[in-house]
């Protein structure tokens, strides 16, 4: 049924027959080579082939840069020490988009078109739990590095695993008793009105009263929203610390507009990290952050203390002791969740050794030998911190650290325990079939 | 307009779907999963079509009735623990009631301000769908478990989460909505809609309610897109609010303008066309997007009218 008035042209170009075909032919050339053919090439040398859900574009392009940084020094560490079960690494890296129907998409790539042992390396919760069906269905274990507490939830399935970084549920419980103690008990928070945000304003009051303070505000900020002042008003007076969890591109206005909120006479502040990895704290705007509490993950500057492992951890993934690359002082790392792709690795290996793991028919052995694994010693393999690991919801649980803004530089003055971070197990990932 | 014959039409249509019943059998995994999911989109974008294609009305808002009909199955699966059947009549029934009544309010307005308020309308359900996110699971959204996602049909079960049994669920799927949608475009009621794009004051001189044909358009467009997200929330198991973002309101126009227009193929041309661009580009660069837009303008460069609406131009008038 034709238009009559060419509603739908969209040029008035005429082209010839010649144009056409060739541009037919470019298409399909580039349609039916690589997809086809990419997966079947690196066959030969058998190697343990991990696929790499990267995130190279959208809204988490930052993380996925330095996590690909991570993953590539870890691999180059274990293959240089005889690979896995005596075969290389191979790491086979597709871009989500950050994107959770994308990344669904991808882990169906690696099960069946690149056949990869495992997936790995997703952050962002919505292509953790958008990518978790696709990944059941295809039976292939999943080591993300995400911190969400969608794992430890036990909402995914036997499948997914997070053995390399901390929930957030766990972070904010560890980060409770010492705000409690030396920021003060009467405590605001301010977060993004959307699913990260929501772990703090739903895990931090109870995590708060048990050490005997309160969260006397919550406000919410929507994420679209570029400037802030207009909710500073809403921050009760008798608030002794605020706490911020603004994340994206948007914090350095945020922190500038608290700063001019308030002048010199600000209650005490604690934030967490995930709002400034990738940025550095010495940014115009970011003043105001002196003197200020934050949780980091891994910690961004090198401390005094820190152990040879973490040392050879830091030169190994190239960043400096400014927590940037190394030549490049303005490309600053994500170092509070990146050194989690390195552990999960070493998991993986030290997992597919105990299943003495030969190739995909043995994946029901790896999440086995997975779930057996009870907890992971400080070292070269772990440099952040010891961990333990429950099985039964998939999850490890570690150390967290407290920095303060000192001099333009992130200090270390407070290491949690990893009892801190322990809580009740919702639910048992053990009891669905495999 | 071209008269065709019956059963040319007919027999391409059958033939496509027969070369896509054949697929199942001889396409690698990934690309057997991956057309699964271009089918249910390509429903999508067949829903879309319906209703700029055929009455051209320039919606930017479709994304809220996939996204009816995403929620509508998945929310009943995970908090009711409804069966396939009934949660998949919820995302239907969801998508139509949601169609009627931003029909009713959409349609008082025409071209770019039917644009912009199918937009609000859309951005609106997007943020209820984070608000709610106690519910809905936000932006980070929820997972229907593999256990639910099992079709029982008398004695018979049926496992969702299987790559041919997804399969051939998408295609039964693309199959009825691809039928259907020839029939309405062949049908009278086809051709006054096609009459109210061409010149709706004629339409109306003729005596034709049009208000009325076009909300009858918007409800079957709005159901068809519904029909899609409740088949992708229960077939693939993720219920999240991306698809309700306004990237899930520009898709399916895209997808449409690429494989044409009011024509009833074109849909699925664009979509699997757009899909392959970008899953194959994806493999060499990070500037993928870049070779999508390249690609896209040479598209409107060469096929001006969409790939089919091109050829149907040029070669095969009597394709529908």
């Amino acid at each position: 049924m034709a238009d009559k008035n060419g509603f739908f042209d969209l040029s008035k170009t005429t082209l010839s027959r010649r144009t056409a075909l060739k541009g037919l032919a470019a298409g399909a050339g580039l349609a039916v080579a690589p997809g086809f053919v990419r997966y079947s090439q690196a066959q030969s040398s058998a190697p343990i082939k991990i696929g790499f859900q990267s995130h190279r574009t959208g809204i988490g392009a930052a993380y996925g840069r330095w996590y690909e940084k991570t993953t590539a020094a870890a691999v180059k560490a274990i293959n240089d020490a005889g690979g896995i079960n005596g075969r290389p690494v191979e790491v086979i890296i597709e871009d989500d988009g950050t994107d959770p129907a994308r990344g669904a998409e991808v882990v169906g790539k690696f099960a069946s078109q690149h056949k990869t042992d495992i997936v790995f390396g997703t952050l962002f919760s919505h292509v953790v739990i958008g990518s978790a069906p696709a990944a059941g269905e295809a039976k292939i274990p999943y080591f993300v590095v995400s911190e969400g507490h969608h794992v430890a939830s036990t909402k995914l399935n036997r499948y997914v695993f997070q053995p390399g970084i901390t929930d957030v549920k766990s972070q904010i419980q560890s980060m409770a008793p010492w705000i409690a103690a030396n920021a003060g008990k009467k405590v605001t928070q301010i977060f993004p009105d959307f699913a990260f945000g929501y772990d703090h304003r739903d895990y931090l009051p109870p995590a708060l009263k048990a050490q005997g303070a309160d969260v006397i505000a919550q406000i919410a900020i929507p994420p679209t929203e570029s400037s802030f002042t207009k909710y500073f008003p809403q921050i009760p007076a008798e608030t002794e610390v605020i706490y911020h969890v603004m994340v994206g591109p948007a914090v350095l206005t945020f922190v500038k507009e608290l700063g001019e909120f308030y002048g010199s006479n600000r209650p005490q502040l604690f934030g967490f990290m995930d709002s400034l990895e990738a940025t550095d704290i010495n940014s115009p705007g970011l003043e105001f952050l002196d003197g200020s509490h934050f949780w980091e993950g891994s910690p961004r500057y090198a401390q005094p203390d820190d152990s040879a492992a973490q040392k050879a951890y830091r030169a190994a993934v190239g960043i400096d002791d400014n927590g940037a690359a190394v030549g490049d002082p303005k490309d600053v790392s994500t170092a509070s969740h990146m050194f989690g792709c390195w552990e999960t690795l070493y998991v993986v290996k030290k997992a597919m050794e105990d299943a003495g793991y030969k190739g995909p028919e043995d994946r029901a052995k790896l999440v086995e030998a997975t779930e057996a694994l009870t907890e992971f010693a400080e070292g070269p393999e772990h440099p952040q911190g010891p961990k333990t690991f429950n099985g039964k919801i998939h999850q490890c649980f570690g150390i967290q650290n407290i920095s303060k803004v000192e001099g333009g530089k992130l200090k270390v003055v407070h290491k949690t325990k990893i009892e801190d971070g322990l809580y009740e197990p919702e639910g048992d990932y053990t009891t669905q079939a495999l | 307009m071209t008269e065709a014959s019956p059963t040319k039409p007919y027999a391409l249509h059958l033939g496509v779907i027969a070369l896509l019943f054949a697929l199942s059998f001889v396409l690698p995994g990934y690309h057997h999963g991956l057309l699964a999911r271009i089918m249910v989109l390509a429903v999508f974008a067949m829903g879309y079509n319906m209703l700029f294609g055929y009455v051209g009305l320039l919606s930017l808002g479709h994304a809220m009735f996939f996204s009816a009909g995403l929620y509508g199955a998945g929310l009943t699966v995970y908090h009711l623990g409804w069966n396939v059947p009934a949660a998949f009549a919820a995302g239907l029934a969801c998508g139509a009631l949601l169609a009627l009544v931003i029909g009713l309010l959409a349609l008082r307005t025409t071209g770019v301000a039917f644009m912009i308020v199918t937009m609000m309308f859309a951005q609106v359900f997007y943020l209820v769908i984070l608000y709610f996110a106690s519910w809905t699971g936000g932006d980070q959204g929820l997972v229907v478990q593999q256990a639910a996602r099992v079709l029982v049909l008398g004695s018979a079960s049926f496992d969702l989460t299987n790559p041919t049994v997804r399969y051939m669920s998408a295609l039964a799927l693309f199959s009825i909505v691809l039928l259907v949608t020839l029939a309405i475009v062949r049908s009278r009621y086809g051709r006054v809609l096609v009459a109210i794009r061409e010149n709706e004051e004629r339409t109306k001189m003729l005596g034709y309610d049009t208000f009325s044909n076009k909300l009858i358009a918007v409800v079957v467009s709005g159901t068809i897109c519904a029909a899609s997200g409740a088949a992708y929330a229960l077939l693939f198991g993720y219920v999240g609010s991306s698809f309700a973002s306004v990237q899930y309101s520009i898709l399916p126009l895209l997808w449409v303008l690429l494989g044409g227009a009011a024509t009833t193929l074109g849909p699925l041309i664009g979509t699997l066309f757009m899909y392959y661009v970008i899953d194959i580009t994806s493999g060499f660069t990070s500037a993928y997007l870049l070779i999508v837009g390249i690609a896209l303008i040479l598209l409107v460069l060469f096929f001006p009218k969409g790939i089919l609406g091109t050829i149907r131009q040029r070669w095969l008038g009597w394709l529908p």
